[in-house]
């Protein structure tokens, strides 16, 4: 069973292979390394760029603008900011030239807490990814997914962003990848670079297959009919947990896995909000012009009168940074008790 | 002479060997049709712009931004682009003074108005961006950007397919010398010059001395902005911008020297900015700036190449297709409301939230 690098590694081989994939680069991105987190590694269309986030998002920008296709990684969202004015031009230029020219590029970048990343390695960047118009924004929560939505990414002819939660990257999923090997010791073998001289090493892929995970296509992990809870990326495992706890006490919770930021599955919300009449959206990102409370916002407006209680946003604190000492961390971004509490406190809200 | 024969694409059938001038000294050897020709181009370049004025001060525009001035450097560019789509042929990322260029690659007067106008019918942008931000995929133009500089790491990209494309085609970025002043500028040097994986690129930036109000001696310590090439041994040099025919030579020298060894050059032109920044600090002329176009046609007339006849249609031939183009352009639609939607995505497909 593959852990969430091992999936992007196999995401991009097969996009490289099928799909005329021609670049994947960043900082270290390519040979030795592989990647900070190895999602790269054994790539063979990886190589490695200047250190200059501006350098790798234009380049990335003109690549796509002659029709090649191509992954850049930004090391980490921290590091995206100074980019944020190519992003936006990126996710216009199909607009300002009616049409004319597309972008098939994607961005990766690990996102989010939860390694004691101190400040500039904790941030989320969804609920900024969400204000830019033209991009396709999209965030796994296991495995299986994250190679679905990466290949779904790569074959989408705008813009796209894989936003890849740091604190999943060794973690595994419960369902395979078509072709990996069931043994994770042999996938290792395979694909999972020898630690020390790397420089005849060569990756043996397993025989994976096509398999797409449609934008805009959320998934019911848990069925319920008191309460419906809507979160991706890590935070999803953290409300099935808390679902799973609370079931053992008498509740019944629908979560919803986002996958897709935008496009969103407004009809997989709103069928359980009308099911449920009550609605928590769980995201670790700041919680000021969060992208959960334009969910809620929209709950609110189209589903007010069917409504049993507010709907609520559990998000990071609107704090400048994520401090290093748990203590902090813990603090910002939203913990397993929070979920926990504000799912019963809602359950036992009455109109 | 040898660099003047030399092929650089479509454009150069124009030089009639034959015919060459004896004036070298004067006109560099080029042929008198083509001396004819980019002085044609830049009448043109010179009318049209004069012309978007114009609109804006008859209130029929929003803004003017525009390249009069930079005629003698645009213009050449235009006609030693090897034009065509694809990796194959040579990428041009544009400023928005780059309509010299633009009209010696075969530029219609109308299609300029039709972008100043806000036309449904402006095939660059439909009528959703500024005047002179041209985007024509035809021609490997790519879409012009109101920030400055961005251009400069976007165009590595372009010249990264090329140099794995193999075809010799090279990628152009053009800009002001303001704009140098941003990361993306040395974002670009550094990565065309890289050892062993550097870029067909030709890295230009056309200094006319100022940023909107503010000049430029209060803003740089470098001697020349091409310097700052030279410390990436980026081959670079310093050329009269204002001069049509040592533009054009050095032009085909360099893009030759790109096509050939597959590095990058890079070429500091030194031009006039005869208006205003834009419309924004009143499109005003400016005085005591060399008009390239007129200091050219004065030497062509003097020189016999030009009679002052032929010269005089040129520009009334100009100025009515001037006037019969914005005409046109008054008469066809502009964008209509509900297309506020199109072409977020490819294909149109749905971007609005309120319909997921």
């Amino acid at each position: 069973m593959a852990n969430m690098a091992q999936a992007i590694r196999m995401a991009l081989h097969y996009a490289e292979t099928n799909y005329e994939l021609k670049d994947v680069f960043g900082q270290d991105v390519g040979a030795p390394l592989g990647g900070v987190f190895t999602a790269t590694q054994g790539v063979k269309s990886a190589w490695n760029s200047t250190l200059d986030e501006r350098g790798i998002i234009g380049m990335a920008m003109g690549i796509a603008m002659t029709g090649d296709r191509c992954v850049a990684e930004i090391q980490f969202a921290d590091y995206i900011f100074n980019t944020i004015d190519l992003l936006k031009i990126a996710g216009n230029t199909l607009w300002c030239t009616n049409g004319q020219y597309n972008l098939p590029m994607t961005v990766m970048t690990p996102v989010g807490a939860g390694i004691r990343g101190s400040v500039y390695h904790s941030h989320s960047f969804d609920a900024w990814a969400s204000r830019l118009a033209g991009w396709k924004i999209v965030m796994p929560s296991n495995p299986l997914d994250a190679y679905g939505l990466l290949l779904s990414c790569i074959l989408d002819p705008n813009p796209t962003m894989f936003l890849k939660p740091k604190a999943l990257m060794r973690v595994r999923g419960e369902e395979l990848i078509p072709g990996e090997p069931i043994d994770e010791k042999e996938l290792k073998n395979m694909i999972d670079a020898p630690i020390g001289d790397r420089s005849k090493w060569k990756p043996k892929w397993p025989k994976i297959q096509e398999y797409l995970v449609p934008f805009g296509e959320g998934k019911i992990t848990r069925s319920g009919d008191q309460i419906t809870v809507v979160s991706y990326g890590r935070h999803l495992l953290i409300c099935n947990e808390v679902a799973d706890q609370l079931a053992s006490e008498g509740y019944s919770i629908e979560v919803i896995d986002l996958r897709s930021i935008y496009p969103y599955d407004w009809t997989m919300i709103k069928t359980s909000v009308q099911k449920t009449g009550r609605v928590l959206f769980v995201n670790e990102d700041t919680e000021v012009t969060n992208f959960g409370e334009h969910l809620a916002y929209r709950v609110t407006q189209e589903l007010f009168y069917e409504l049993l209680a507010r709907p609520r946003v559990i998000a990071g604190k609107h704090v400048p940074g994520i401090g290093l000492h748990p203590h902090l961390e813990d603090a910002s971004v939203p913990q397993k008790h929070e979920i926990y509490e504000a799912i019963k406190d809602i359950c036992a809200e009455v109109p | 002479m040898k660099k003047n024969e030399l092929k650089q694409g479509p454009k150069q059938n124009l030089k009639v060997q034959s015919n060459h001038l004896k004036s070298k000294d004067q006109f560099g050897g080029l042929s008198k049709q083509l001396l004819l020709q980019m002085h044609s181009h830049m009448v043109k370049a010179r009318v049209l712009e004069e012309r978007l004025i114009k609109i804006y001060r008859a209130g029929e525009s929003f803004f003017w931004i525009g390249g009069p001035g930079e005629e003698a450097w645009g213009v050449p560019l235009g006609m030693l682009a090897k034009k065509g789509q694809g990796p194959a042929y040579d990428y041009l990322h544009l400023h928005y003074r780059c309509s010299p260029t633009l009209i010696a690659m075969g530029l219609e007067m109308v299609d300029s108005i039709r972008l100043m106008m806000n036309r449904a019918t402006d095939p660059s942008t439909g009528g959703r961006n500024f005047s002179n931000h041209f985007c024509f995929p035809k021609w490997n133009i790519a879409p012009v950007t109101s920030p400055l500089e961005v251009q400069y790491p976007i165009a590595c990209g372009t010249a990264h397919v090329q140099k794995r494309t193999g075809k010799k085609s090279i990628t152009i970025v053009t800009g002001g010398d303001a704009g140098t002043a941003e990361g993306d500028f040395a974002s670009s040097l550094i990565l065309a010059s890289r050892k062993g994986q550097e870029l067909p690129m030709l890295i230009t930036v056309q200094n006319n001395k100022w940023g909107i109000s503010t000049s430029y001696d209060g803003q740089h310590g470098e001697s020349f902005i091409a310097d700052r090439a030279k410390g990436f041994n980026i081959k670079s040099r310093v050329i009269n911008g204002n001069d049509p025919v040592e533009t054009y030579l050095a032009l085909q020298e360099d893009m030759e020297y790109i096509r050939k060894t597959g590095k990058p050059a890079f070429i500091e032109a030194m031009v006039s900015r005869l208006y205003g920044h834009s419309s924004a600090s009143g499109a005003n002329p400016i005085q005591n700036e060399v008009d390239p176009v007129k200091v050219f046609e004065n030497k062509l007339l003097k020189a016999g190449v030009l009679k002052q006849a032929e010269c005089q249609k040129i520009w009334a031939d100009f100025e009515a297709e001037g006037v019969r183009a914005t005409e046109q352009a008054r008469s066809e639609s502009v964008p209509t409301a509900n297309s506020i939607w199109d072409h977020t995505y490819v294909n149109n497909e749905n971007a609005d939230w309120r319909k997921f």
